[in-house]
């Protein structure tokens, strides 16, 4: 789906020039769920706005769906790969949540029978039709967020990129929209999440793609870089408290690899009775 | 937003980044009047000249020409519409200016002003600049509205950026449609920077009153600013200009392109 291709980057008004991007390979296949972690400046954000043309390489190529993104336009790749911002705030402008969820579609040429259908899926999808024609700078911060999402996912793109979605949500919006994001992948669309944050990551479990200065430091199963002290270390990203108890235990011969709280319970009764006996 | 990259100060230190800001108000002042009171264009192309050795001075040759190449957009809108009028009502350009010569003179005007206005944000630290302000007696709170504004320039800026990405990435072709439909394609980027800015000022008035701001009446300051024989020899350099310009501008005839070409 995605291909990137040895990709440098440098920002052509940072003074002094930094390279932002210094060599990354990746491919991301259809489906997958992928989180890019790093610390803050690692480049996270820089690398998926390659994805969607926003930012073409210095050196190197990114190619959707085999074609190479310096061919294209931003809104034909717009049209395969959904980017929600980070800020809601930076994109909505609409009189209303309806007309906000449409501007996208009528930037597509949808014709107005279909963008009728769809912007009322999509304000069903994320639980909004209620505010339907309320302004959306009425709404709360988390209503808001979710708005931005249902103006992207209303063109059903094939990839969705998420950048940093769980910044200033409650405990419970995180878990709506981790439920939300599983069900999407599962219903076979690829999703790419920006975050640092460890605990989101560890109760989603997807794929992860570790960044630090510019560069992919890791790459692999969640449960699998987590884990890892010694990776985390190198990333700056401390391992979820889970794992954390678990690396503190190892002396008592549990082991380390534990991301999740009913993979944690589990293991604790095993030992408990193991050691009851 | 290439314009505002031209008013983006950055610390450096230079001969031209040293003057007094008043001083090099002063210039700017000059330059301004100097520029209103000719619209011919060989004296515009002279002040347009005259300035380049302080860019090169200054060491800001970069974002100075980055801010020319932002103003450009506007001083060709300048152009053209000067050039549609001096045709559509014939004989109201000054001197017997072609209105081919008006029109260039004019777009030519606005450069230069740009970029004395450049050359003075881009070697003058919004610190001195409030400073010059406040010991010129202008009152503390003018004074800080004044500086905030223009350290939120490139704040602004990068957010404008900012919100036009995220209005791509929904499909937005800012380039499509006829010149109407081109300036319409703005209004998305423009109400959520609009909403964002009165919503960070608030913000940031609440933080500031959080902070005691404005408790004390009396305020002094840690930096005097003095003059050194730098801004002496500015000064001189300013009033020079400014009386051969009145001198030139009512005893020299100037002659007009239009006129030279028709001998």
């Amino acid at each position: 789906m995605i291909e990137v291709k040895d990709v440098h980057f440098t920002y052509p008004t940072g003074e002094p020039e930094v390279e932002a991007l210094k060599g990354i390979s990746l491919n991301i296949r259809n489906g997958e769920f992928v989180a890019i972690m790093g610390q803050n400046g690692a480049g996270k954000t820089t690398l998926v706005k390659q994805f969607n043309g926003l930012l073409k390489p210095t050196k190197g190529e990114v190619l959707v769906d085999g074609v190479n993104t310096r061919t294209m336009s931003i809104a034909q790749l717009a049209r395969k790969i959904g980017f929600v911002f980070q800020n809601p705030d930076h994109q909505l402008f609409s009189e209303t949540v309806e007309e906000e969820i449409a501007f996208a579609l009528r930037n597509f040429g949808f014709k107005e029978a279909t963008l009728k259908r769809r912007v009322t899926w999509a304000l069903n999808l994320l639980d909004l039709t209620e505010y339907r024609k309320t302004s959306p700078f009425m709404l709360s911060g988390g209503e808001r967020k979710r708005v931005a999402l249902a103006s992207v996912l209303a063109w059903n793109p094939k990839v969705i990129i998420l950048d940093e979605p769980t910044i200033g949500q409650d405990h419970r919006q995180k878990e709506i929209l981790r439920q939300f994001i599983v069900q999407m992948n599962a219903q076979g669309k690829t999703v790419v999440i920006v975050t640092h944050d460890v605990e989101f990551v560890a109760e989603c479990s997807p794929r992860v793609v570790l960044m630090a200065q510019g560069q992919i430091v890791a790459d692999g199963d969640a449960k699998k870089i987590l884990t890892d002290p010694n990776i985390a270390l190198r990333a700056s990203i401390v391992p979820p408290q889970i794992t954390q108890i678990f690396l503190g235990l190892a002396d008592l011969g549990l082991p380390t690899d534990v991301i999740d709280v009913s993979e944690a319970k589990k293991v604790l009764l095993e030992y408990l009775e193991g050691s009851a006996h | 937003m290439s314009v505002f990259e031209g008013f983006r100060f950055r610390h450096v230190s230079s001969p031209i980044h040293r003057r007094d800001p008043r001083v090099k108000f002063l210039y700017v002042l000059v330059m301004f009047i100097v520029a209103v009171m000719f619209i011919e264009l060989p004296v515009l192309l002279v002040l347009f000249l005259l300035q380049i050795p302080f860019v090169l001075v200054a060491g800001v040759q970069r974002q100075w020409l980055r801010s020319l190449r932002g103003a450009m957009f506007l001083a060709t809108f300048l152009f053209v519409f000067n050039l549609i009028f001096g045709y559509i009502s014939p004989g109201t350009t000054p001197y017997g200016m072609s209105p081919l010569e008006y029109a260039f003179a004019m777009a030519l005007r606005f450069l230069v002003l740009v970029e004395s206005f450049s050359i003075f944000f881009l070697t003058t630290s919004p610190d001195h600049l409030s400073l010059a302000l406040e010991q010129s007696h202008v009152p503390y709170e003018f004074t800080f509205a004044f500086t905030t504004a223009v350290r939120f320039v490139p704040v602004l800026a990068e957010e404008a950026q900012t919100i036009m990405d995220a209005q791509k990435a929904r499909g937005l072709e800012l380039e499509k449609g006829n010149f109407m439909k081109r300036i319409r394609n703005y209004i998305p980027i423009l109400i959520p920077l609009i909403v964002s800015a009165i919503r960070r000022s608030l913000e940031l008035a609440e933080a500031m009153e959080s902070r005691a701001w404005g408790a004390s009446k009396k305020r002094t300051n840690l930096y005097v600013l003095k003059m050194k024989k730098g801004d002496l020899i500015l000064i001189f350099i300013s009033i020079i200009l400014l009386v051969t310009a009145i001198y030139v501008r009512y005893y020299v005839p100037i002659p007009t392109l239009t006129r030279l070409l028709t001998k």
